[in-house]
């Protein structure tokens, strides 16, 4: 089906060429948000193999993750998680069929990414 | 034929040959990680850092065990959904295949070696 060809249209612009609005970089983010929340996936599954394989590992892994550098990423990883969170809590009202105004939609955007900084500070501080 | 209603005309001819299934997996997949991820938040990282005693002690009790087994599948399931859409949308033909494949096994793998040291870890 690839090489039949359909008349040489023109494409829909891509997303090195459309300007960039509040609504695209955030549904961008999401995305990335998604796939790079399989890292902290790992880790987690990662943490919770040493914690069942005996103390001495757990010790090595726990004293990682744990370390400034397992505290910068599972910092990145929570607001990864916070903002998937806010972004997909945007996307189950929108599928009620509301919140499609421009307006509105921009300051969902503004939402999500404020909502996430919010929450990971938050939880920071609790934990 | 004059019969048919345009519905009935229009349905299962649709390019994928399925309707809206995949949608709504994600969205129900959606609604229970809204709830499930913030207990799961607060369950692990108030024993993240503990020491390995505590953890145990800790996985031991149902409600910590039953929130991390349940987040990780859900969360597993959903992204295998999630990156099935984003590899359709950038990769095609044989590699889009092989990378849908690959990102079902990565998926299911954790889930499954997440579940097994929370079995460990809890019984």
């Amino acid at each position: 089906m690839a090489d039949v060809n359909r008349g040489n249209r023109p494409l829909s612009p891509h997303l090195t060429i459309y300007r960039k609005q509040y609504t695209s970089v955030t549904s961008i983010l999401a995305r990335l948000t998604g796939i790079s929340l399989l890292g902290a996936v790992l880790l987690v599954v990662w943490w919770l193999l040493a914690a069942a394989s005996g103390p001495d590992y757990f010790d090595c892994v726990n004293g990682l993750l744990t370390s400034w550098f397992g505290d910068l990423v599972l910092t990145a990883a929570l607001w990864a998680v916070w903002y998937h969170f806010c972004s997909g809590l945007r996307h189950l009202y929108w599928d009620t069929g509301r919140g499609f105004e421009l307006e509105t939609a921009q300051k969902l955007a503004w939402g999500v990414i404020i909502g996430s900084v919010v929450l990971t500070v938050l939880t920071v501080i609790i934990l | 034929m004059a019969f048919l209603t345009d519905r009935k005309r229009a349905v299962g001819l649709g390019a994928s040959k399925t309707g809206t299934e995949s949608f709504w997996r994600q969205t129900i997949s959606a609604v229970a990680l809204a709830i499930l991820v913030p207990l799961f938040i607060f369950t692990f990282g108030c024993i993240l850092g503990s020491s390995y005693e505590e953890v145990l002690a800790y996985y031991a009790r149902p409600f910590p065990a039953i929130i991390a087994a349940l987040t990780l599948v859900v969360s597993m399931v959903h992204f295998r959904h999630g990156m099935q859409v984003v590899i359709e949308d950038y990769v095609h033909g044989l590699a889009k295949k092989i990378c849908i494949i690959a990102f079902t096994c990565i998926a299911y793998g954790l889930a499954a070696t997440g579940l097994f040291a929370i079995a460990r870890l809890a019984l």
